[in-house]
C-alpha cells in the first residue's frame, strides 16, 4: 500500500487534467467524426441515400472494394512470411529487414505514387514496353493495387511481429518433432497462436487501403466513373461543390473506420495487450 | 543461439525479399534514378527555387506547431490513459485510434467543415480574427489531427511500467508534485515522449490528404511540399516533381534514422535503469 499518493492523483488535479484532455478530445477528434454525420445527413435520410446511390459513387464504391479484396490478401501474405522469417529464425541483417517492412510507413504517400509513376508510367522504366505489349498499369486498376500495396505493406506484420516474437518457436518444434510438416505447422500451430493480432492487422490493413487517397490520386489518374476510388470520390465531389454528396461518401468510410476501431476493441477484450502500440 | 529446427526459412526470407523489392525498392529507386536525370546544377535550381523553398518551410513550421500541440495534448492524453481510472475511458483510448483509421481525405473535408467561416468552429473563432480554415493555421490543424496516436502510443506504455517507488521515494525526500514530475517521471519517459514526437512530426511532414482540403493551397502562403510535387506532375513537369518528391524522400529518412537513434538510447536507458 503506498503511503503517499502519487503525483496527480489528487482529487482536484485528477479532475482538471481529465477535464481538460477529454474537452480537447471533443474539439480535435469527436468533432470532426461527428460533422461528417452531420453534413451528410442535415438535408435528411432520403437526399442522403440519393447521394450514395448516384452512379459515380456507388462505382468508387466498388472500385475500392475490389481493389481492397486484391490488396489485402496479398499484403496478409505478406506480412505473415514477413513475420515468420524475422520472429522465427535467426539472421544478419535482421535491423535492416525490419527496417525496410517499415519503410513504407514513413514515406510520403504522395512520394510514393510519384516513385510508381517513374516505374510504370510513360515516362517510367516500364512504361514504354508495357505500352508495346497493350498492358495499361498506370492510370488504371493495376496502378491503384500496387499504390494500396505500398502504403499499407507494413501494417499485419507491424502486428503479428510483437507476439511471434513473444512467443518463441516451442510449440512449432515440438509439432515439427511430432512429424508435421512446415505448412501443417504454420497452419495448426503458428497462425492460431496468433489469430486476433491478425485479423486486426487485416482489419486495419483493409481500412487503410479502402482509405488511401495521397498515393491512389498519383497514380489512378481520377477519371470519373474509372479510376475514381471512394477517397478521390470524396475529393471531386468536394470540388464541384457538392458538399452533401461528399459528406456521404465520406460517412461509409467513417464507418469503416469505427468498425475498424470496434474490431480493435473486440480483439483487445478477448486478447489483452495483443494490439498494442500500432501508431508507434 | 542454438538454431531452430523449423522450416521454411528461406521460403519466407525469399518471398519478403523479392515482395519487398518489387514493391518498395524498385520504385523508390526509379524516384532516384529519374530526379538524378536532372544533373545536379539543374537539381539544385528546382528544389531552391523561390517556390520549393517556400513549400518546405510552410511544411516544416506547420509540422513543428502541429508537434507542438500533439507535444502537450498527447502527453496529456497519455497521462489520463496510464494513470487514472474513470468512467470513459475505454472509449476515450479507443477516440484516441481515430485519426489513424479514418482515411485523410475524410478527415480533411471533415475539419474543413469544422473550421470555415460558418462551421461550428469558425463561427467562434472568425469574429476573434482568428482564421483556420484556408489559412497556415488550417494545415497546422490537420497535421495536428492526423498525428496525435504518435505521442500517445509511444508514451502511455512507458508511463504504465514506470515504477511507483521512485516518485515515492522523490515525494519522502521532500520533493513537491512539480519538482517529482521533472525530475523523476520526465526524465523517465522523455526518450519515448522523444520518439513519439519525431514519428509525429515525420508523419506531418508527408501528410497530404488532410491538408489540402483546408490549406486553400495559395502558393508562397499556404502550398505544402507534397502538393507542390502533385502540381508539377499535372503540369508534367516529371523531373522537378521527382526532384521535389526526393527532399521530401530524403527527410523522411533523415527522420526515420533519428526516430532509431532515440530508440536504441532508449533501451540503453532503460536497461541501466534496471
Amino acid at each position: 500500500m503506498a503511503a503517499r499518493p502519487r503525483i496527480g492523483d489528487g482529487p482536484v488535479a485528477k479532475t482538471v487534467v481529465i477535464g481538460l484532455v477529454t474537452l480537447a478530445t471533443l474539439f480535435m477528434i469527436i468533432g470532426p467524426l461527428a460533422v461528417i454525420f452531420y453534413e451528410a445527413l442535415k438535408l435528411g435520410l432520403a437526399t442522403y441515400l440519393t447521394n450514395l446511390s448516384t452512379p459515380d459513387t456507388r462505382h468508387a464504391i466498388w472500385l475500392t472494394v475490389a481493389t481492397a479484396l486484391v490488396a489485402v490478401p496479398i499484403n496478409t501474405a505478406f506480412g505473415i512470411a514477413a513475420a515468420y522469417a524475422i520472429a522465427k529464425f535467426e539472421f544478419r541483417g535482421k535491423g535492416l529487414l525490419t527496417a525496410l517492412v517499415e519503410l513504407p510507413f514513413s514515406i510520403s504517400p504522395i512520394v510514393a505514387g510519384v516513385a510508381y509513376l517513374f516505374v510504370y508510367g510513360g515516362q517510367g522504366w516500364f512504361g514504354p514496353l508495357l505500352q508495346d505489349a497493350g498492358i495499361k498499369v498506370m492510370f488504371a486498376y493495376p496502378a491503384i493495387v500496387l499504390a494500396s500495396l505500398f502504403v499499407t505493406a507494413p501494417f499485419v506484420a507491424r502486428e503479428i511481429l510483437p507476439l511471434m516474437q513473444a512467443q518463441g518457436n516451442h510449440e512449432e518444434e515440438a509439432a515439427i518433432s511430432l512429424g508435421a510438416s512446415g505448412w501443417r505447422t504454420l497452419w495448426s500451430v503458428t497462425l492460431p497462436n496468433i489469430r486476433w493480432a491478425l485479423l486486426y492487422g487485416i482489419v486495419l490493413t483493409n481500412a487503410r487501403v479502402m482509405g488511401e487517397f495521397g498515393a491512389v490520386s498519383v497514380v489512378s489518374g481520377s477519371i470519373r466513373g474509372v479510376t475514381n476510388t471512394l477517397p478521390l470520390q470524396i475529393e471531386l465531389l468536394y470540388q464541384d461543390y457538392n458538399a452533401a454528396g461528399a459528406f456521404a461518401a465520406a460517412t461509409v468510410l467513417a464507418g469503416i473506420a469505427l468498425l475498424t476501431i470496434l474490431a480493435k476493441l473486440v480483439v483487445e477484450w478477448i486478447e489483452p495487450g495483443c494490439s498494442r502500440g500500432e501508431a508507434g | 543461439m542454438s538454431r531452430t529446427v523449423l522450416p521454411g526459412f528461406r521460403l519466407a526470407l525469399g518471398c519478403t525479399l523479392a515482395y519487398l523489392g518489387v514493391i518498395v525498392l524498385l520504385p523508390l529507386t526509379a524516384l532516384v534514378w529519374q530526379s538524378a536525370g536532372l544533373g545536379w546544377t539543374q537539381f539544385v535550381a528546382v528544389v531552391t527555387s523561390p517556390r520549393a523553398l517556400a513549400s518546405f518551410r510552410i511544411t516544416v513550421l506547420a509540422a513543428l506547431g502541429a508537434t507542438a500541440f500533439n507535444a502537450v495534448f498527447g502527453l496529456g492524453l497519455a497521462w489520463v490513459l496510464a494513470r487514472y481510472e474513470f468512467p470513459g475511458k475505454r472509449l476515450l483510448d479507443a477516440l484516441v485510434d481515430v485519426p489513424f483509421a479514418l482515411p485523410t481525405a475524410v478527415a480533411g473535408v471533415a475539419l474543413t467543415a469544422l473550421f470555415a467561416a460558418n462551421g461550428w468552429y469558425g463561427q467562434l473563432l472568425e469574429p476573434l480574427g482568428i482564421k483556420v480554415a484556408y489559412a497556415p493555421l488550417g494545415i497546422m490543424a490537420a497535421m495536428a489531427f492526423t498525428s496525435v496516436p504518435f505521442v500517445v502510443r509511444s508514451v502511455q506504455p512507458v508511463l504504465e511500467d514506470l515504477s511507483e517507488e521512485t516518485e515515492e521515494a522523490a515525494a519522502t525526500l521532500g520533493a513537491g508534485p512539480l519538482r517529482t514530475f521533472m525530475s523523476v517521471v520526465f526524465p523517465a519517459i522523455f526518450p519515448a515522449f522523444l520518439a513519439g514526437c519525431s514519428l509525429a512530426f515525420a508523419r506531418s511532414l508527408g501528410e497530404f490528404g488532410a491538408v489540402i482540403f483546408i490549406a486553400g493551397n495559395q502558393p508562397f502562403r499556404t502550398e505544402i511540399a507534397a502538393l507542390l510535387v502533385f502540381i508539377r506532375l499535372e503540369e508534367y513537369d516529371y523531373q522537378s516533381a521527382a526532384a521535389i518528391a526526393v527532399v521530401m524522400l530524403a527527410a523522411a529518412f533523415a527522420m526515420l534514422l533519428v526516430v532509431n537513434a532515440i530508440q536504441l538510447w532508449h533501451l540503453r536507458y532503460m536497461r541501466e535503469g534496471d
